[in-house]
């Protein structure tokens, strides 16, 4: 093997707080009284209900259609009643169309679920159409469509699988629960993948700051003898960005605008891992997900399962409240998760935490001219120059932003994170992205 | 009523740093050549930095209020800026050269760009030659001999050669035969002269002779590449101990402000420079080790070519960088009229800074260069 340093050029080292909640055990959740199920919880068309106000469901029913093929459905994740589809605040999107169902308080099941026999024998198509009809959508944070990257054109072939097990946004801990608590069920998901894919090599990619995961599965692994490889990864973030994740890995690199398959590689999260299998062999739809819910401005940090749609509020009551200095509330982690500006948000596919920052771990603070310390040009994993980029875009020059691949930015934030002058790097970058892609689709048009 | 939340972009969390700890930063990290400045000159270098850094201050915050803008002298840079100019002129200077030095660096060279982080070039440089421009004599005559200060407090002498601090000097003044070329006692200037003169004689047996004893006499000056290196030579307050420069040069780069890359290229590029053009027996007979010790170099390639604002971002532009300022300042030693070039090899680059930053751009990610 590759006798490389296993990690990528750039990168920050943000403090982990991890310890707040890697040793709690995943807990259920107590059912909700309501959840808001979003028609948009994936990247791509926006499904289209399927019920109407006044109908019963069951937990596991389809209540929204994908709309085309990047695009996927979404199940009750209680059973009651639909109680409104209307346009409610939502975690990404600031407010979207929504399905309101109220709990009948029986959690009856969807019939359809249920295991599926010699699951492994199914046909290739079958299996993806079973995880499309899932609602799968990435797991990590981003909530791509999974069965659209589990079917490359075909002068794309995939050699190479990674599960991403880096979870290397501070605070999260759902993965590396998950890894323990279910290393059974992700590993059969891996199987699955590669079975879809038809690839060879495969990786279990884990952060060298979760020992013990490294731990269970090079065990699991070595028991089954399976075309496995666990890898430790160096602990630095964005360890478990695609790009930087399949180069340190496999030292290919994914062009700039080009995706994982364009070098033979597809990269999947241990959550979506584990759905996959879920869909496969047990007919479940992506219907729960487990959630770190953490920070110093909660008073018990937890790993919860929890039933998509729940509005935050259910889980922060569930881990204590809010200590009074909390001063925002994130979804996702803290490099890149989105601030809330309330509570009645819901979890959905993409919610890998729930986070509440107190003011002493948050920052915010008014940016300060740049002078040029060149710190988010070192720290920047996609090699551009973050401090150039923010200002050009400050400035409207979308031109010259997209000449210097303002497009290719993955967000990560670590200029952000080191920059002295706190200047809102990602902030603006987003902004130049959305302008730069209106203007090439004028162009185009 | 629900609580409100900030609602900023991401990222949620960041690192410690600051500007005003940067700018603090470089205050600390020149501390050892502010005392030693105090103790190879005397009390009125303390004075001289003082007023300077008053002076930078002061000019901030009375412009800033004018202007009704915020004042942002709390940044520190001011105070950088004003030590920095201090660090520039001689000790013996009247006390108005720092304060008008250090009013035309934040007046003139920072100010009217947008303040800090537009700058386009060092502004205590800028203060530097706008004095070095008006008042020439002030500005080059260094009369005092180091540790001269200290015979006229004999308390003080005998308790600082008790500690081996202070040895008397016994050559007292030094005068030179022959030739009347001494006004000035830098060792730059110094060998300045003593190449000019031999050239200038090339042809003349006797004189040559002459500028030999010359050079004896010279060698006094720096005795050695010791009194270079702890600071036992006349010259700006700043520039004269390598070892208190390099000590706060070690905390700067420890803590990360400054990256190694353009002081070692520009001493890189002085040394190997002076060694092969600075001699007077033909190509490579020069004494890289006297270029690289004498002078500001140590001052200006540490703290003030590594100047965040006025330097490239990349690190492929910081060698460029170095380099140039290395080329520019051993083109002004040797050819110049200047003995010293430093000051001027860093203010020319620093108008180079915007396009080295456009043509060394790193290559992105996974991009594929365009055929």
């Amino acid at each position: 093997m590759r006798l490389k340093r296993l990690t990528f050029k750039g990168g920050v080292h943000p403090p982990e707080r991890k310890e707040l909640s890697e040793e709690q055990a995943i807990e259920a959740l107590p059912l909700p009284s309501y959840v808001v199920i979003p028609l948009q919880q994936h990247l791509g068309a926006p499904a289209e209900p399927i019920v109407a106000v006044g109908d019963m469901v069951r937990t596991g029913d389809k209540i929204c259609e994908a709309k085309g093929f990047v695009s996927v459905p979404s199940h009750a994740s209680i059973s009651g009643k639909v109680k409104a589809i209307e346009k409610r605040p939502h975690p990404v999107a600031g407010e979207a169309l929504a399905i309101v169902i109220e709990s009948d308080g029986k959690d009856e099941m969807s019939p359809n679920i249920g295991p599926v026999a010699n699951y492994l024998a199914l046909d290739v198509e079958e299996m993806k159409k079973k995880i499309q009809q899932a609602g799968l959508a990435g797991m990590g944070g981003a909530a791509f469509p999974t069965h659209v990257k589990l079917s490359p054109p075909a002068n794309k072939p995939i050699d190479t699988f990674i599960l991403n097990g880096a979870e290397c946004e501070p605070y999260l801990t759902a993965d590396h629960r998950l890894m323990l608590e279910h290393p059974n069920e992700i590993l059969e998901g891996v199987r699955i993948i590669m079975k879809i894919l038809g690839c060879k090599n495969g990786y279990i990619a884990i952060e060298k700051n979760k020992p013990d995961a490294i731990a269970v599965f090079q065990k699991l692994v070595n028991e089954a003898g399976d075309n496995l490889r666990v890898v430790a990864l160096n602990v630095k973030y964005p360890q478990g960005a695609e790009k930087q994740l399949i180069k340190a890995i496999t030292n290919r690199k994914v062009p700039a605008g080009g995706l994982p398959m364009d070098v033979g590689c597809l990269v999947h999260n241990v959550g979506t891992a584990k759905a996959v299998y879920e869909a496969v062999a047990l007919n479940k739809p992506l219907y729960e997900r487990v959630v770190t819910v953490s920070g110093r401005g909660i008073r018990q940090p937890k790993n919860l399962r929890v039933r998509i749609g729940t509005p935050f509020q259910n889980l922060i009551d569930f881990c204590g409240g809010l200590s009074d200095d909390t001063v925002k509330i994130i979804n996702g982690g803290p490099m890149m998760g989105i601030a809330q500006y309330t509570l009645e948000v819901p979890v959905t596919k993409g919610t890998s935490g729930i986070l509440a920052l107190t003011s002493s771990e948050t920052r915010i603070a008014e940016p300060q001219p740049c002078i040029r310390c060149g710190r988010c040009v070192e720290v920047c994993p996609m090699n551009l120059l973050p401090n150039t980029l923010a200002r050009l875009v400050e400035y409207k020059r979308f031109d010259e932003a997209r000449e210097l691949g303002v497009l290719d930015c993955i967000e990560c934030g670590s200029c952000a994170f080191v920059c002295p002058s706190k200047i809102r790097h990602v902030h603006h970058i987003k902004f130049g992205k959305l302008e730069v892609t209106k203007m090439m689709k004028a162009k185009a048009a | 009523m629900e609580k409100k939340w900030f609602v900023t972009a991401s990222p949620h969390i960041a690192d410690q740093e600051s500007i005003p700890k940067i700018m603090y930063g470089v205050v600390i990290s020149l501390i050892p050549a502010m005392l030693g400045a105090i103790y190879f000159f005397g009390p009125h270098a303390g004075w001289v930095m003082l007023v300077a850094v008053a002076s930078a201050v002061a000019t901030e915050a009375i412009i800033e209020k004018l202007m009704k803008k915020p004042i942002t002298v709390r940044d520190g840079s001011a105070v950088v800026t004003g030590i920095l100019l201090a660090m520039n002129v001689p000790a013996e200077v009247p006390w108005w050269i720092p304060l008008i030095g250090s009013a035309f660096a934040i007046a003139i060279g920072k100010i009217p760009f947008g303040g800090l982080g537009y700058n386009p070039m060092n502004p205590a440089l800028l203060g530097r030659a706008f004095l070095l421009a008006s008042w020439p004599t002030h500005m080059t005559i260094f009369k005092t001999r180091p540790l001269e200060w200290i015979t006229h407090h004999p308390g003080l002498a005998q308790f600082l050669s008790k500690l081996s601090l202070y040895t008397p000097d016994p050559t007292g003044k030094f005068s030179l035969s022959g030739i009347d070329v001494i006004t000035t006692a830098t060792p730059l200037n110094v060998f300045k002269q003593q190449k000019d003169a031999i050239l200038r004689f090339a042809d003349d047996p006797s004189m040559t002779e002459k500028v030999k004893t010359a050079h004896e006499a010279i060698s006094q000056l720096y005795d050695s590449y010791g009194n270079l290196f702890w600071g036992k030579i006349g010259g700006c307050i700043g520039e004269t101990s390598v070892f208190l420069l390099l000590i706060g040069a070690i905390y700067l780069i420890y803590k990360r402000y400054i990256r190694l890359r353009i002081p070692l290229s520009y001493i890189g590029t002085v040394a190997i420079l002076s060694w092969i053009f600075g001699g007077v027996d033909g190509l490579f007979s020069g004494d890289p080790l006297f270029h690289v010790l004498a002078g500001g170099l140590m001052l200006g390639a540490f703290y003030m070519a590594t100047d965040m604002v006025t330097s490239p971002v990349t690190s492929a532009g910081g060698y460029i960088f170095g380099i140039g300022c290395g080329i520019i300042t051993v083109l002004i030693r040797l050819i110049g009229g200047y003995p010293e070039g430093v000051s001027y090899s860093i203010l020319l680059m620093n108008l180079t800074v915007p396009l080295i930053d456009r043509y060394t751009k790193p290559k992105t990610f996974g991009k594929v260069k365009n055929k």
